[in-house]
C-alpha cells in the first residue's frame, strides 16, 4: 500500500516554463524512492509541488495523494496543518531553512508543539531525544545552541531531526547532501537511514548524484526534462538500465575505483520553456529512431520489479556498450621518466596564515611542499577548508609568500619585478570552479577571450583570429562568440573559461575544481577536453578537487591535504590502491560508488566529526582528533607519539613514488 | 612589453595554433560593442523617449532666445505682471521682463549645470570609490579620509564664501557643486567594489596580467553601472535644486542672468496669484527630471546583461553544489 502517490503531475512556472510534464510515482511506507536528475530536470519543482510549496503563479495539475487524501488544490492553511506532521521536508540549504535567532532546540520543540500540542517541557525533552537520535553529541547542551554555532553537517542533522519530529508518514529530502564533503555526506546518509527506520516514513530522496542513491534508495526514478524516463529497483537501474539517458548518466560518472573512464553525453538538455515535440533526449541520443523526434514515448514495462523505461528503441539498449561505448584515453606522447622532466612548479614549505579581528590566526596553509613536473597532472584533494584553494591563490599571486618558497619555471616568485611577473603570467593560468562567476556577465564571449590577448599587447586583427581558433580548440562554435555568459550552458561556460586560460599559450594550468559545478554528463565532456588538451598542447596541470573519483581519472600524482598540510603525496595508482594514511583511506571509503551491490557490501571506516576549524591545530598530529587508527591504538607509547610529535612527510618504500605524514602508516614496518 | 605571440618555446609551443578543422581562419564577424549598445539603446522605448524629450528641451533652451522677440534682460515698461499673451508668450514679471526669455535663459543654465554636475560627481565617485575599494590598504584609507573630511564640511558655506571669487563666471559653479556631491556615492561604490574584487572574473583578469586601471574600467565599473546610472539621474535634480538654493541667497547665478531655480524661487511666493511666474519654470524643471530619469532607466535596462538578448534565452543550468570556502 503506497503512502505517497503522484499521478500525472504537471507543474508550469510563468512564463510557460514546463518544469514537470506528467510525473507519476508511488512510494510505500519505509521505502526510499531516489529521484535522480540533472539541474533543470524538474526534480525540485516536483518536490515543491508534492509539499504544496510551489511558488505563487505556478500552475500545478494532476494528483498528489498522501494516504489517499488529495493534496493538490488544497489551500496553504490546510497544507500547513499537514506539513511538518504528516509530510516533512529536509531542505538543501539548512542555513536558510533554520531561523538564526532561535536555538535549534526551540525550533524543533516548536514544530512538535504546533502539531502535537505537547507541553513545552515534553516538547523540549523530545527535541533533545531527536537531536541525540540524529547523532548530535552532547544533545542536551547543544539544543541550546544557535544554528550558526553548528557546522554544515551538524545543521543537516538538525534539519533531519526537525523533519522527523512528528513521525511523518512521508519525508521529502531535496539534495540532503548537496554541498557537503564526502566524509560528512556519508554520515548524513547514515542519519537518513536511521530517520527512516525510526519513523517508517516513505522517503522521496531527490538528488543529482547517482552515487548517493546507490546505497540508500530501494527504487530509483530518473528524470529528464520534466519527465520520468526510467523507474526501476535500484539494482536494475545500475546493472540493467534500458533508457539511453540512464545509461549515459551512469557511464558519465567518474568512479573512484578507476575501472572505466567516464563517457560524456554530447549536447545539452532542452530548454524547459520550449520542450521538444518528441522524446526530450532524442537530440542527444545515439540510438534515436526517426519517430523519437515527433512522438513522446510512454514508460513501458521492460523488466522485473516494475522496471519501466520510456524509450522506443528498447531493443538497442540491451547491450549497454552499443549505446555509450567506452572511449579510449587520449594517447599521451611518450614522456621521459619523471625525474628527467623539468620541474615547472615547486612549492616549498608554503605557509599562509590569515590574521583575524578576533581569535588567533587562521592556519590556512601550514607548511606544504610539492612539485609539478612538465607534462603531468598533480591532483590536490581534501575536504573544504583544508587550504587547497589557498595554495592555488598563493601560487597565482606570484609574490613572496609569508613563509616558504614558490618557484615557477625556475623563477623564485619572491624575486620577481612587475614586468617579470606579467611575463610569467602568460605561462601560468587558472580555471575556476563556477564558470558563471568567473566570466564577467557584461562581456561577450569574444571580448572575454580577447581580454588577455590585448592585455599582453596583441594587435587587433590577430586577436580576432586567435579568438576564433580558441573557440575551436575547446569545441565551441563561432556563434558562441557574440553570446553573453548567461546565454551559455554550464558546460559551454566552462569551456569558455578554459579557452580564456589557454589564450596566452600557458604551459601550466591551475584548475580549481573545474568540474565541481557541472552536471555529471557535462562533467565527463570537460574532463575529456582537459585530458586531450594536456596531451596535445603539452600542458601540466595542478588540479584541485574535493572529488577523489574525478581525480582518479585525471591525475598522475595526487596530494591529499588536511588542515593546511599534506598527509600523503605520490603516484595516483599507489595512493588509490593502497592508501597509507588513515585520512586518505577514510576519504576513499566515503566516496559513494555508483554500484548498489558493492556499495552495500563495502566495509567502511566512517570518519567521525567535521572538517576542522582552521584555527590553531592540535598538538602532535593534526589529524589525531578524527583518526580511526589512533583510536584503535592500544599501546600508550604509540598513542603518545601521535599526541606529541607532528609527523613529517616521509618515504615508506623507496620503490614507490609516495610520501606519507603518519607515524603509523599502513605498510610501514 | 612587446609580446605578440611569437615566443620561442620548444616543440610544444606551436601546438595551440593548430585549429580543429577551422581552415577558414578569417576574422570573426562581430558587431562592435559600441554599435551593439547603440542599437540596443534605440530599441528601448524608455531610453528613446527620454533622449528625444531631452533633445527637445535643449532645443527649446538654446533655440528659444533666437525666436523670442524679447531678450532676457529687456524690460517692457508697458506690461507689468501680465498673463501669457501673443506679445509675451509666458507673460511678464513684476518688473516687466519677458518670462519666456527668462525661462529659456534659465533652462540653459539649469540643463548644463544639472547634467554636467551629475556626470562629473558620479564619475568622480566611481573612480575614487572603485580605486579605494579595489586597491585597499593605505590608498583606501587616504581616499576615505578625504571623503569623510568633505562630508563634514558645510558645503553651502564653503560655496557661499568662494562665490564672490567666481565673479560672474557661472560655469565655475559646476566643478564647485560637483566637488561636494560625490562623497556618499563614492562610499557606496567602494563598498560594492569590495565585494566585486573577490569575484572570480576579477581574479581571473588579474591572473591573466590585465593591468589595474583596465580591470577597474572593464570589470568593476561596468558591473556597477546600474548604481551609477541611478545616482547620476538623481544627481541631475539634486544639482539643479542646489544651484537654485545658492542662487536664491544670491551666491549662484546672479541677476540679470537667471536660472530655473532662481525663477522658481522668485515665483513661488505668488504662485497662486500669478501662476505663470512659477508654472512654466516649474513645469520645465519637472520635464527635465522626467527626461533624465527615463533616459537613465532605459540605459540601465540596456546595459543589464539579464535583459533578454538572444532569440532563445535558456534557463541557466547550474548545480547548487559549491565546495571549498573561498576567502
Amino acid at each position: 500500500m503506497s503512502v505517497l502517490t503522484v499521478r500525472d503531475l504537471h507543474v508550469t512556472y510563468p512564463p510557460g516554463v514546463r518544469a514537470v510534464r506528467g510525473i507519476s510515482l508511488e512510494v510505500g511506507a519505509g521505502e526510499v524512492l531516489g529521484v535522480v536528475g540533472e539541474s533543470g530536470s524538474g526534480k525540485t519543482a516536483l518536490a515543491l509541488a508534492v509539499l504544496g510549496l510551489s511558488p505563487s503563479g505556478a500552475d500545478v495539475r494532476g494528483s498528489v495523494r498522501l494516504r489517499g487524501r488529495e493534496l493538490v488544490g488544497r489551500s496553504d492553511a490546510e497544507m500547513s496543518l499537514l506539513r511538518g506532521r504528516d509530510i516533512a521536508m529536509v531542505f538543501q540549504d539548512p542555513l536558510s531553512a533554520l531561523t538564526p535567532v532561535h536555538t535549534v532546540g526551540d525550533q524543533i520543540a516548536e514544530t512538535i508543539r504546533v502539531h502535537a500540542g505537547a507541553t513545552r517541557r515534553a516538547a523540549r525533552t523530545r527535541a533533545v531525544e531527536l537531536l541525540d537520535l540524529v547523532g548530535i553529541p552532547d544533545a542536551p547542551r547543544r539544543a541550546r545552541a544557535y544554528p550558526h554555532e553548528f557546522s554544515g553537517g551538524m545543521r543537516r542533522r538538525v534539519m533531519i531531526a526537525m523533519a522527523i519530529a512528528n513521525d511523518p508518514v512521508a519525508l521529502v529530502a531535496d539534495e540532503p547532501t548537496g554541498g557537503l564533503d564526502v566524509t560528512v555526506q556519508a554520515q548524513i546518509l547514515d542519519v537518513l537511514r536511521v530517520a527512516r527506520e525510526a519513523t517508517g516514513a516513505a522517503v522521496l530522496l531527490i538528488t543529482h548524484d547517482l552515487g548517493v542513491v546507490a546505497g540508500v534508495a530501494d527504487r530509483v526514478m530518473v528524470m529528464y526534462a520534466g519527465r520520468a524516463v526510467e523507474t526501476a529497483p535500484v539494482d536494475q537501474i545500475y546493472h540493467r538500465p534500458r533508457m539511453p539517458y540512464t545509461i549515459g548518466l551512469l557511464r558519465s560518472l567518474p568512479r573512484a575505483d578507476g575501472t572505466v573512464r567516464p563517457v560524456p553525453i554530447d549536447g545539452a538538455p532542452p530548454s524547459a520553456s520550449a520542450p521538444p515535440a518528441g522524446c526530450a533526449f532524442a537530440p542527444r541520443c545515439p540510438v534515436a529512431l526517426a519517430r523519437c523526434g515527433d512522438t513522446v514515448p510512454e514508460p513501458a514495462p521492460v523488466g522485473p520489479g516494475g522496471h519501466r523505461a520510456a524509450c522506443f528503441n528498447i531493443e538497442a539498449t540491451a547491450d549497454l556498450d552499443a549505446v555509450f561505448p567506452h572511449r579510449p584515453a587520449a594517447r599521451r606522447p611518450e614522456a621521459p621518466a619523471r625525474h628527467r622532466r623539468p620541474v615547472v612548479l615547486q612549492v616549498e614549505d608554503l605557509v599562509r596564515h590569515y590574521r583575524q579581528r578576533r581569535g588567533g590566526p587562521v592556519h590556512a596553509v601550514d607548511g606544504v611542499t610539492f612539485d609539478v613536473r612538465a607534462g603531468e597532472t598533480l591532483g590536490l584533494a581534501g575536504e573544504s577548508g583544508c587550504g587547497k584553494t589557498t595554495v592555488l591563490m598563493e601560487i597565482l599571486r606570484l609574490a613572496r609568500p609569508q613563509r616558504g618558497r614558490i618557484t615557477v619555471f625556475g623563477e623564485d616568485t619572491a624575486a620577481l619585478a612587475a614586468a617579470d611577473r606579467k611575463r610569467l603570467r602568460r605561462d601560468l593560468q587558472v580555471v575556476f570552479q563556477d564558470p558563471f562567476s568567473s566570466l564577467d556577465p557584461r562581456m561577450r564571449v569574444a571580448d572575454i577571450l580577447a581580454e588577455p590577448l590585448s592585455a599582453h599587447g596583441m594587435p587587433g586583427p590577430k586577436i580576432q583570429l586567435r579568438v576564433r581558433e580558441l573557440l575551436g580548440v575547446v569545441g565551441l562554435q563561432e556563434e558562441h562568440a557574440c553570446r553573453y555568459p548567461r546565454g551559455l550552458s554550464g558546460g559551454e561556460a566552462q569551456r569558455v573559461g578554459i579557452a580564456r586560460a589557454l589564450a596566452l599559450e600557458p604551459r601550466l594550468l591551475l584548475l580549481d575544481e573545474p568540474v565541481a559545478a557541472l552536471d555529471a554528463s557535462v562533467q565527463a565532456g570537460v574532463l575529456e577536453l582537459l585530458d586531450e588538451l594536456r596531451a596535445r598542447l603539452g600542458l601540466s596541470y595542478l588540479f584541485v578537487a574535493h572529488d577523489l573519483a574525478v581525480l582518479r581519472h585525471v591525475a598522475d600524482r595526487v596530494a591529499i591535504m588536511y588542515h593546511g598540510r599534506l598527509m600523503e603525496i605520490g603516484a595516483a595508482s599507489a595512493v588509490y590502491q593502497r592508501p597509507a594514511h588513515p585520512y586518505t583511506r577514510a576519504l576513499l571509503d566515503a566516496v559513494p560508488l555508483p554500484d548498489p551491490l558493492r556499495e552495500r557490501k563495502r566495509r567502511r571506516i566512517p570518519l567521525q566529526g567535521d572538517p576542522p576549524d582552521p584555527f590553531a591545530p592540535p598538538a602532535g598530529c593534526r589529524f589525531r582528533p578524527r583518526c580511526p587508527r589512533y583510536t584503535a591504538l592500544r599501546n600508550d607509547a604509540l598513542r603518545r607519539r601521535c599526541e606529541t610529535s607532528d609527523p613529517a612527510l616521509h618515504v615508506l618504500d623507496p620503490s614507490v613514488d609516495r610520501q606519507v605524514a603518519c607515524h603509523h602508516a599502513e605498510g610501514a614496518k | 612589453m612587446s609580446g605578440n605571440g611569437a615566443r620561442g618555446r620548444g616543440p610544444q609551443g606551436g601546438g595551440h595554433t593548430r585549429g580543429d578543422g577551422m581552415s577558414d581562419a578569417g576574422p570573426l564577424d562581430l558587431p562592435s560593442p559600441r554599435a551593439l549598445a547603440a542599437r540596443r539603446v534605440l530599441g528601448n522605448a524608455r531610453a528613446v523617449t527620454g533622449l528625444v524629450l531631452l533633445g527637445l528641451l535643449f532645443l527649446l533652451a538654446f533655440a528659444g532666445p533666437l525666436v523670442s522677440p524679447w531678450g532676457h534682460d529687456e524690460i517692457d515698461f508697458t506690461a507689468f505682471r501680465r498673463p501669457p499673451s501673443p506679445e509675451h508668450w509666458f507673460g511678464t514679471t513684476g518688473s516687466g521682463r519677458d518670462v519666456f526669455a527668462l525661462t529659456v535663459r534659465g533652462m540653459q543654465k539649469s540643463l548644463l549645470i544639472g547634467l554636467c554636475v551629475a556626470v562629473l560627481s558620479t564619475g568622480l565617485a566611481a573612480v575614487v570609490g572603485a580605486v579605494a575599494g579595489y586597491l585597499g590598504g593605505w590608498v583606501d584609507r587616504l581616499l576615505m579620509w578625504g571623503v569623510d573630511l568633505l562630508l563634514v564640511l558645510p558645503w553651502f558655506l564653503v560655496v557661499a564664501v568662494l562665490s564672490p571669487a567666481l565673479g560672474g563666471r557661472w560655469p565655475l559653479l559646476i566643478p564647485l557643486l560637483a566637488a561636494f556631491m560625490w562623497m556618499v556615492t563614492a562610499r557606496m561604490v567602494r563598498g560594492m567594489t569590495l565585494s566585486l574584487r573577490h569575484r572570480e572574473y576579477v581574479l581571473a583578469a588579474r591572473f591573466l596580467g590585465v593591468s589595474t586601471p583596465r580591470i577597474i574600467a572593464r570589470h568593476i565599473l561596468p558591473n556597477l553601472a546600474s548604481l551609477l546610472i541611478v545616482d547620476a539621474s538623481l544627481g541631475v535634480s539634486v544639482a539643479i535644486i542646489a544651484e537654485s538654493a545658492l542662487s536664491y541667497f544670491g551666491y549662484g547665478v546672479r541677476p540679470p542672468d537667471t536660472s530655473l531655480g532662481t525663477l522658481i524661487a522668485d515665483g513661488s511666493g505668488t504662485a497662486l496669484a500669478y501662476p505663470w511666474l512659477f508654472g512654466f519654470a516649474g513645469g520645465l524643471l519637472v520635464l527635465i527630471v522626467v527626461a533624465v530619469n527615463l533616459t537613465g532607466d532605459g540605459l540601465r535596462d540596456v546595459l543589464d546583461p539579464a535583459a533578454p538578448q538572444h532569440p532563445r534565452p535558456r534557463p541557466r543550468p547550474r548545480t547548487p553544489r559549491r565546495y571549498g570556502g573561498r576567502t
